[in-house]
């Protein structure tokens, strides 16, 4: 996706504004109404106080911010930052090996095989989410075949876990990984990697020095796409976790049901937000944005 | 020589095989919930819970319409996905296009918002949107879960859209308006069909992502018609019944019908393409022979 028109194309365009308008408007306006004005009445609201029938009381204060520190917020927090990054580092190790089999592959094979990837993720989510539920439950086919092997003496207690959480993420985030990945193996010249064999570089070496390096920004991508996604996410946990599993995206949904603390609610997603940012900062510094395989 | 070569290869082919039976593992995984998901839609007992034996019985009383729960929010989550689709697709292209196009004040600002869906956990997203209708006393139900799917399935019909021209469409566009064709003319029988391609993935991912929807769904229904996702998971509290399962198997398969159908279409009118081709050049080639 380079800008391929030159300067002089580009300013002869300046003519009447209407065609602009009519392109470039609706989107504008949507994005403006929808994206931006919400976004900074959450900021807004965070630092506002609840008052007592759960409703908002437009008066400044740090309330909600201090309560994140409170200790058990704090540990829901950090454990569902330890989650995404264990999520996010399984599917990246999970995932490079995969999409560079995929991307070595000749291109209509490997469009095949994407293909292939994506078919089973039109199924429902929340149904491949039970799926692994019945799989894992204490009566379960994947206890049962452990029982008759004669690997464990008693059922073991899968549901319900951080760990049966963590497979359902993992299994669902994969592609968001493995996507990116692939587009950036795929791009990655045969000639530099011959090159570097010929100079005398073993396989690690050139794989450190030259396959790293170059499929970095695809890589990154795949971080940003795994690691937001699994630090907001909440359906995981209210199918895998039966509600007794709280990870940040729980804590958020139950401020704006039945415990009704909206400055609460916002301060978690403006935690959130911040985290979001930090990490997009990191990546405009080496790729731009635009190039981000999101799609 | 001859034993470190043999062994070379030896050593090639052997790993060739262990990326393979690794890419198969991986498969593996990805179906396994597939195949269990449609496994259970064959399961004899009321709610999913183990295995019984095999009964089609679900199916038929999916077809029997009595299960309305289902087939409501089976309905509502169609029309929502069809509009979300048609909606953001309009406005999609047309911003893709204007975005690529014009240069305007606020441009970098609107391309960075257009990212914030995509990125940002929808949660956020959802959760803001809430607040604010609430706050200016929007009611909630089609309309705001509507807005909500635009919301995110906008973004990703512009950045398809955008993947999708390059100089080529410029020169295309420049060469119909120097051949005396309006701009409208212009934008229908040349930009539209050069860039069809990325309209319809524009279309078919926000399709998909809008009938797969829980979180935006969940939040801005408020207390009326669940659509299918929203329903599933309140279901999940209580046990799934087997005809969801199968309704979920009828849906994918029906999916993965229209996708081979489309796939042999094109690949049949690539081939018709591809002899047309050939033929003209054959027929300029022995004009100028000739």
């Amino acid at each position: 996706m380079t800008e391929t028109a030159p300067p002089a194309a580009r300013k002869k365009k300046r003519g009447s504004s209407l065609p602009r308008l009519a392109q470039a408007g609706p989107v504008s306006v949507w994005m403006v109404l929808f994206v931006t004005i919400p976004m900074l009445f959450i900021i807004y609201i965070s630092f506002m106080t609840r008052n007592t029938f759960g409703g908002i009381e437009y008066k400044f204060s740090l309330t909600s911010y201090k309560t994140l520190l409170d200790a058990i917020y704090f540990v829901v927090i950090a454990k569902s930052l330890k989650v995404a990054l264990v999520t996010t580092l399984l599917c990246l190790l999970l995932g490079y090996p995969f999409a560079y089999y995929i991307a070595r592959k000749p291109p209509q094979v490997a469009s095949k095989l994407i293909m292939l990837i994506m078919i089973p993720f039109w199924t429902n989510s929340l149904m491949r989410l039970n799926a692994w539920m019945l799989l894992f439950q204490t009566n379960g086919p994947v206890n049962n075949a452990l029982l008759s092997l004669g690997w464990i003496s008693q059922p073991h207690k899968f549901i319900y876990t951080d760990w049966l959480v963590m497979v359902g993420l993992i299994t669902n985030m994969l592609p968001f990984a493995v996507l990116p990945m692939y587009s950036s193996i795929e791009k990655l010249q045969n000639s530099l990697l011959e090159a570097s064999a010929d100079l005398g570089a073993r396989p690690s070496v050139t794989f450190r020095k030259v396959t790293l390096p170059l499929t970095f920004p695809g890589i990154f991508s795949a971080i940003i796409l795994t690691f937001i996604p699994a630090l907001g996410i909440y359906t995981v946990t209210d199918m895998l976790g039966g509600g007794k599993v709280l990870y940040i995206g729980n804590i958020i949904k139950n401020q704006f049901g039945v415990i009704r603390n909206w400055p609460l609610g916002a301060a978690l997603s403006v935690l959130l937000l911040l985290i979001t940012a930090l990490l997009i900062f990191i990546y405009t510094r080496f790729a731009r944005i635009e190039d981000m395989e999101v799609v | 020589m001859k034993s470190t070569k043999s062994r070379k290869l030896r050593r090639q082919r052997s790993s060739r095989f262990w990326s393979g039976f690794y890419a198969v593992l991986i498969y593996t995984v990805f179906y396994i919930p597939v195949a269990v998901m449609i496994a259970f839609s064959f399961n004899d007992a009321p709610r999913n819970y183990y295995w019984q034996g095999f009964t089609t019985r679900w199916y038929a009383k999916l077809f029997s319409f009595a299960n309305t729960d289902l087939w409501d929010a089976l309905i509502y989550s169609l029309i929502i996905a069809l509009l979300a689709t048609a909606i953001s697709v309009i406005i999609g292209v047309l911003g893709g296009i204007g975005l690529k196009k014009f240069e305007f004040r606020g441009k970098k600002f609107i391309n960075m918002m257009i990212y914030v869906p995509i990125i940002v956990p929808e949660i956020v997203l959802a959760v803001a949107m809430l607040i604010i209708f609430i706050t200016i006393g929007v009611k909630l139900g089609m309309g705001t879960i509507l807005i909500g799917h635009c919301t995110f399935c906008i973004p990703y019909a512009v950045v398809t859209i955008k993947g999708r021209i390059s100089g080529d469409n410029e020169t295309l566009q420049e060469a119909s308006m120097d051949l005396g064709a309006n701009r409208r003319q212009t934008f229908w029988r040349v930009t539209v069909p050069s860039i069809m391609p990325g309209i319809t993935s524009a279309a078919f991912l926000s399709f998909t992502l809008s009938i797969d929807d829980v979180v935006m769904s969940n939040m801005l229904s408020g207390a009326t018609q669940s659509t299918l996702p929203v329903l599933i998971l309140s279901m999940n509290r209580t046990g799934l019944t087997p005809d969801t399962n199968a309704l979920t198997t009828v849906m994918i398969a029906l999916l993965v019908i229209g996708l081979l159908t489309v796939n042999a279409f094109q690949r049949r009118r690539r081939k018709k393409d591809a002899r047309l081709a050939a033929e003209a050049e054959m027929a300029i080639s022995s004009a100028h022979g000739g």
